[in-house]
């Protein structure tokens, strides 16, 4: 296999995080009408709207009655989510991907720290119940006010102000206090794209029949705990944690690992 | 997940404990810094935007109203700001509401929280910016030069709303014997809190400037009309005076029966 | 009534929805003034730099510095209150771009080039370079080939210098002020009227006027401090008093009057006609016969003047502007004008040749009986029709106004004030209008008394002090004196002390033509004097190539780079008003002087010393042999040998003769009156600025600008324009002159005021200007006895005709466009948008438009948009909202914006007799960019 085959999804994915930011600063800087807007929800071809699923969440949560084009802009991102790509926000779209990859492969260079804490993956189903538990008590979307994701992408479009620090923040800590501490453990935007991702259409698949169990793809996934049957059976990597990223395939000399629908 | 069935009861209760705890831990400052960031009283927010209240609980912070506003009048409040982070906002002195008579902002708002029966006439079904509310101008008369009968009323000829929402208050001069001075006075059922008057104020700090309607704006008491004014009526829709009308309140008997107090000097 | 009267009390009662913060209360005003004076603060009286009001203001300096300024309370005009403007009259001289050193074009040598960069020189090298090209010019075109652009806002001193210098010394009339923009028109509307220029009556007539109209003056933004002692008068006595605001669109005037009348560009030519017809036909007793038959006299002049253009074979025209300037030969007689000139025998369709281009101003004595048959065309609803301004107004409501405007006048129980400014001034038939105006008051016999009287305002702070008393016009002299009048000349040349024969009879190039002959090359060496006709002058397009194309050497004195500065060849830094010894006459015959508060910025130095030490570097023998002179026969002769008879050598200079002469030498200085002060001019300053002549300035060592005072008051002494000693003017608060017997006057032409007038014996008034005192005689269509009959003590009431202005909006360019001032931006702006705070208030020139004009051209408020003219276009925003509230077919542009080079796009026709431009009203079209 190439160098290039190697790396072909995570080019392919750098591209498209970037050519979305692309789109939203340039929309916002040249009047384009592409993609108006930011992740939280997004207006596009000047048509109809996109919308964070968790944003949205928040905004019921506080007891606000949505508006019908924030409905259909969340049944379309859960749809297209949900059924079809999982939680390839994650690894296609978010922008804080970049950096938290970036502090993964530092890690793997032996550049990061060591295990300072021990948190379980589910502490982002916890973040999702204590933002919307917040959100009722205190009236305002909460977890938005701290969203590393908002920060960053406003801060693309609109200008970086001191909350552009927070991504440098998640940088160190996915570098020296937890390995994928930020995506893999407490985002609860990606927590949720988990949580609607399990009947996707888009999954990887194992065929361990050609796996020599070189356990190569277990060094390079962001979510090691969704490769449990490398090495053990064929099947689907059905969790929704996965996030489509496509780094096991690449890795995998064998080619056991692919992309399949249905 | 397989194991599930194996954990035993203390430990889920351990587990529950823990975690609640740590959820406490991180929640309590979050929720100190989400409190801290979302009281700003003093934030203008564009036309059309629904009750302060509200407004941050809708408003999904994805910025397109300020990518519509052709003056970058509207800002995205960064962590910084004076603004829930990540929500929209102006500061007039910097660059007012142009009141663009199309209002692109509130057109553009996916969530309602720019609501568009707010900047409506409700006959025409067309915008009309003139229901703008987003604030209201106030002077201040000690540092205002038209109230020291300077010809200035800079604000007066900047108000897209001349004459409605600021008016010239002529009066004589009596200090030079020859001169009217001329003071510009907000009429509050009017102005839209644009800032126009704010921008054009040319004192070193304005001495107009615009502040939420809540914090400038007194209100009276909604069982007194004004009886020189016959629409004054319509202000109040009903006033609810509650009286138990059978409990003899102990505080009227402890006064009564405390005669002591009365003939004791001490 | 029909019409909509604004509500003046319930206006000022909406005081009770006030939301405001802050109660102010009335600080306890220290017993003794004095205590509050700081330590160390010097406190000195100055005038506003501004606008023609001339108000007071005192300046506090410490350790050469300003440290505070503040209103006047001494001032009679302001007491003590400014304008906004007013109030950053320090501010103005400390803007981050002030220019501080000397900047020639020079190329990689060094070298002047015309296509080089601005680069700083020394003193000594930019008038090096100025003398070799004033004298290659000079060599090749003569006297007529240099110009001087001088200014209202010149101090009397530098308007005299300059002058002198021109008039005296280089033997050139090319010298001619911007006020011709904004004046002109009232000084030829006051010669042609009362034989002497500048206005009967003053200020104080505000104060005990009935009746207040305003024509084509928005006073309210452009005369702010006189507003508000008019808002006063109203508020004194509200029932009585009566506002009237004449206007092509709404304004802030309208705001406290009465009645507002929007009226058709051009057609107050006809309201004026209207009230002398409702006088003349139907009201005869209003007139004041005894007035009019004692003081009066009626004429009458003719109308095919054409429209001060320049032919259309003009080779720098396009063919778009053609379209225009052929009415400048000739013109189709419009419907309205077929009724107005019928007198005349024209009629609809006919073409009428403008054979009287070149003699608009002269005029002849008619009868009362043809003046009463001219009238006849001006009924009411003729009138009525032809002069409504909104489309959407009633016509009845409209009759209505002007009926009750007719009223206000002719009513015998009220003093009538009239004002104006800018409206009539700038205005294709500008002298006319003028001479309406005095038409109405004269008939009625209410002039040139307390609360009765036609008033003009001026725009600039000394365009009487200076352009107008000192003469600085291209056919001008000193107190009215003009180049044209051989015994004018005679007496200037003797007060001057230079040989006769040497001042040039040939009226010079007005302001427009100057630029017209810097693109035909007729002139080569051209100087800007405080002010920026760049920007100011219409169909600048062509100027700006010109100055930048053609073969010239142009110099700017100025104190901010400016779109003149921009064009010049070299430009040469000014000290601002502060920083110089100055003196300022306002619209009221008021003469303000104040002393140098501070030492000038960087190497800037007063424009006095601009103009006087080029005079060093011309010899009398340079300039006073013979002459060519284009269009003179005979040329101006060679004075010389008079000269040395006079005591002169070929060798002195002009400085010697004109400046540094003996005379000026007794003005010495130290000097009791600048105790205390510095005087940059007479003996340099802490700078020790390297001189013209590289040497260190230590200055002329005499008093120069009390010289130049003394020197100038000469010709006004005796000859009605009495000014007082320098000294005197620090005693006061500015004296309105004739300044007779210590006494200033109040009321010209009114013997009970005036004591010119008492002295001529005539009667209760006297008009005793001297000028165009003796006419022909002769009837509607011309003149019948060419033998000039004296008119002795006498004023004209002239009949004028309405005509159609040279180009109305058509289907290619659909709107009227109108051109002005904020109150907030002085002229073009270089200083106020220098203050950051008054450029906040107004960061851009609008164009003002009625909102239903905007949706008719798909345009919304804010929309940037092209606005074009057959001459050229600006890229501005639409404004449908604001303080001018434009009628449908009318949009308002101010000038003050650099980048919206408004003088780009309007036209240069002028009035033929004034030669003052016509900046409001000219054809354009819109549409988005």
């Amino acid at each position: 296999m190439s160098k290039i085959g190697n790396y072909k999804f995570l080019v392919l994915r750098r591209i498209v995080q970037i050519c979305i930011l692309l789109l939203f600063w340039g929309t916002n800087h040249f009047g384009w009408t592409v993609l108006k807007g930011n992740l939280s929800s997004a207006k596009v071809l000047d048509r109809f709207y996109l919308a964070d699923p968790f944003a949205v969440l928040q905004i019921l949560a506080t007891g606000t009655i949505v508006s019908f084009d924030i409905i259909i802009g969340v049944v379309i991102v859960v749809i297209f989510y949900g059924l079809f790509v999982g939680r390839s926000f994650c690894s296609w779209v978010c922008p804080v991907n970049i950096v938290t990859d970036m502090a993964a492969y530092l890690r793997r260079k032996g550049l990061g720290g060591n295990k300072y804490l021990k948190l379980t993956r589910s502490a982002r189903y916890y973040i999702i119940i204590l933002s919307l538990i917040m959100t009722v008590i205190l009236g305002v979307a909460a977890y938005e006010i701290i969203n590393p994701i908002g920060f960053v992408v406003r801060g693309v479009v609109f200008g970086f102000g001191i909350g552009g620090t927070l991504l440098l923040v998640i940088f160190l800590f996915d570098l020296l206090v937890l390995k994928n501490g930020f995506c893999g453990h407490l985002c609860p935007v990606g927590g949720l794209y988990s949580l609607i991702s399990r009947y996707r259409l888009l999954k990887v698949r194992l065929d361990n029949d050609k796996c020599s169990s070189c356990m190569d793809c277990k060094v390079v996934c962001p979510e090691v705990q969704v490769l449990g049957i490398v090495g053990k059976k064929s099947g689907n990597i059905s969790q929704g944690e996965c996030t489509n990223c496509g780094r096991c395939i690449e890795v995998c000399e064998d080619k056991a690992l692919r992309f399949k629908l249905f | 997940m397989q194991n599930k069935s194996k954990i035993s009861r203390s430990d889920l209760l351990k587990g529950l404990v823990k975690n609640g705890g740590l959820m406490m831990l991180g929640g309590l400052p979050w929720a100190a810094y989400v409190e801290e960031n979302k009281e700003e009283e003093f934030v203008l927010r564009p036309p059309g935007a629904i009750k302060e209240d509200d407004f941050i609980k809708s408003c999904i912070k994805c910025g397109i109203c300020v990518e519509e506003c052709p003056y970058d009048t509207l800002k995205l409040a960064k962590a910084s700001d004076d603004a829930l982070t990540g929500t929209p906002f102006f500061t007039p002195r910097e660059i007012p509401c142009y009141m663009c008579t199309d209002i692109p902002c509130v057109e553009a708002c996916p969530t309602n929280s720019l609501l568009k029966d707010l900047v409506i006439d409700k006959e025409s079904d067309k915008y009309n910016i003139n229901k703008a509310d987003m604030g209201v101008a106030v002077i201040d008369q000690n540092n205002c030069l038209a109230y020291w009968g300077i010809r200035c009323d800079a604000c007066y000829r900047a108000c897209p709303l001349m004459d409605e929402a600021i008016t010239l208050d002529v009066k004589r001069n009596e200090r030079t014997g020859k001169h009217a001075m001329m003071k510009p006075i907000i009429n509050p059922d009017v102005c839209t809190g644009c800032g126009m008057c704010e921008h054009a104020c040319i004192t070193e700090k304005a001495a107009i400037f615009v502040l939420p309607k809540e914090k400038a704006l007194g209100k009276v008491n909604n069982d007194y009309i004004k009886g020189w004014e016959s629409e004054d009526e319509n202000r109040i829709d009903s006033t609810n005076f509650y009286i138990d009308k059978n409990k003899v309140d102990k505080s009227t008997l402890d006064y009564l029966n405390d005669t002591e107090s009365l003939l004791n000097d001490e | 009534m029909g019409f909509s009267r604004r509500d003046f009390i319930k206006k000022t009662a909406i005081a009770s929805a006030a939301a405001a913060i802050g109660v102010s209360v009335p600080t306890k005003l220290k017993a003794d003034s004095r205590q509050l004076a700081k330590s160390g603060w010097r406190w000195d009286k100055t005038t506003c730099r501004f606008c023609g009001t001339g108000c007071g203001i005192m300046i506090a300096t410490k350790n050469d510095k300003i440290v505070a300024i503040k209103g006047d309370v001494a001032a009679p005009v302001n007491r003590g209150l400014n304008c906004l403007k007013g109030y950053f009259n320090a501010k103005i001289m400390y803007g981050a771009d002030r220019l501080k050193k000397p900047l020639l074009r020079v190329d990689e040598n060094e070298n002047f080039s015309k296509n080089g960069k601005f680069k700083p020189v020394s003193w000594q090298r930019a008038y090096d370079e100025m003398e070799k090209q004033m004298r290659k010019t000079l060599k090749e075109l003569g006297p007529t080939g240099i110009a001087i652009f001088g200014s209202g806002q010149y101090t009397i001193f530098e308007g005299y210098a300059a002058s002198k210098l021109m008039k005296a010394g280089f033997r050139s009339n090319n010298i001619d002020p911007n006020a011709r923009h904004c004046m002109a028109s009232a000084v030829a509307g006051f010669i042609q009227t009362f034989g002497i220029d500048e206005p009967a009556g003053n200020y104080d007539d505000i104060e005990v006027a009935d009746s207040i109209i305003l024509w084509g003056a928005n006073m309210a933004e452009m005369h702010p401090i006189l507003w508000t002692r008019i808002s006063d008068r109203k508020l004194e006595n509200p029932d009585r008093v009566k506002l009237i605001n004449l206007t092509t669109f709404s304004n802030r005037s309208s705001d406290i009057a009465d009645i507002e009348i929007i009226f058709k560009p051009h057609t107050d030519l006809a309201i004026m006609n209207y009230i002398a017809r409702k006088i003349v036909y139907e009201m005869q007793d209003a007139i004041d016969w005894d007035f009019v038959n004692k003081y009066t006299v009626f004429a009458t002049g003719p109308v095919n003047t054409g429209y001060g253009m320049r032919k259309a074979n003009h080779p720098k025209f396009t063919d778009k502007e053609r379209e225009t300037v052929k009415g400048q030969s000739s013109k189709v007689i419009s419907e309205a004008e077929g009724k107005t000139l019928s007198y005349l025998g024209y009629k609809e369709g006919d073409t009428m040749e403008m054979k009287n281009a070149k003699g608009a101003g002269k005029h002849w004595q008619i009868s009362f009986e043809e003046f009463k048959k001219a009238l006849e065309p001006y009924t009411l609803d003729f009138v009525a029709n032809l002069a409504k301004g909104d489309p959407d107004e009633d016509i009845n409501t409209f009759k209505v106004k002007l009926e009750v405007l007719a009223s206000n006048y002719i009513d015998k129980a009220r003093k009538v004030t009239s004002f104006w400014t800018m409206g009539f001034n700038q205005h294709q038939r500008g002298t006319w209008v003028n001479e309406q105006i005095y038409m109405i008051h004269l008939l009625l016999g209410k002039h040139a008394q307390p609360g009765n009287g036609a008033f003009s305002l001026t725009g600039q702070p000394s365009a009487c002090g200076t352009a107008r008393e000192v003469g600085t016009f291209a056919h001008r002299l000193p107190a009215d004196l003009v180049v044209k009048n051989p015994k004018h000349r005679a007496f200037s040349e003797k007060l001057w002390k230079i040989p006769s024969g040497t001042i040039n009879p040939k009226v010079g190039s007005h302001i427009v033509k100057i630029m017209r002959d810097l693109e035909d090359g007729k002139i080569k060496f051209a100087w800007v004097q405080v002010n920026n006709p760049w920007a100011a002058t219409a169909n600048t397009n062509h100027w700006l190539k010109a100055a930048r194309q053609m073969d010239n050497f142009i110099v700017c004195s100025d104190s901010y780079p400016g779109v003149s500065a921009k064009v010049s060849d070299l430009i040469l830094p000014s000290a601002m008003m502060y920083e110089k010894w100055g003196a300022y006459g306002n619209a009221e015959r008021r003469t303000q002087h104040w002393r140098q508060q501070v030492t000038p910025v960087g190497d800037s130095m007063p424009d006095v010393y601009h103009i006087v030490e080029i005079a060093k570097r011309f010899k009398i023998r340079d300039v006073w042999g013979a002459q060519n002179i284009p269009g003179l026969e005979g040329g101006l002769p060679d004075v010389l040998p008079k000269a040395r008879e006079m005591g002169y050598k070929p060798d002195d200079t002009l400085f010697d003769v004109l400046f540094g002469n003996e005379d000026a030498k007794k003005y010495t200085w130290p000097d009791s009156v600048g105790e205390g002060f510095g005087n940059t001019e007479a003996v340099g300053d802490k700078r020790s600025i390297k001189g013209t002549m590289g040497e260190d300035w230590k200055g002329y060592g005499f008093f120069i600008q009390k010289y130049l005072w003394e020197d100038y008051r000469k010709f006004g002494i005796g000859h009605a324009h009495d000014l007082a000693s320098f000294d005197k003017y620090h005693e006061v608060r500015g004296l309105k002159w004739p300044y007779v017997d210590g006494k200033e006057t109040q009321w010209r032409f009114n013997s009970k005021y005036d004591p010119y007038a008492a002295k001529q014996n005539y009667g209760d008034f006297a008009f005793y200007g001297g000028a165009l005192k003796a006419i022909p005689q002769g009837d509607l269509k011309g003149v019948t006895d060419s033998t000039k009959k004296s008119l002795k003590n006498k004023a004209k009431i002239f009949f004028r005709p309405y005509m159609d202005p040279v180009e109305m909006p058509d289907k290619k360019y659909p709107l009227w466009l109108c051109t002005g001032r904020v109150l907030e931006h002085w002229h073009t702006g270089t200083m106020t948008m220098r203050v950051p705070e008054l450029y906040r208030a107004v960061p851009q020139a609008l164009a003002y438009m009625n909102p239903a004009d905007a949706e008719k051209f798909g345009l919304k408020q804010g929309d940037t948009i092209w606005v074009e003219s057959r001459r050229g276009r600006v890229k501005t925003h639409v404004e449908t909202r604001g303080r001018n509230r434009m009628p449908k077919g009318s949009i308002f542009i101010p000038f003050f914006d650099e980048k919206v080079l408004i003088n780009k796009v309007t036209l240069d026709a002028t009035c033929p007799i004034s030669k003052e431009t016509d900046y409001k009203k000219c054809a354009v079209k819109v549409y988005k960019v």
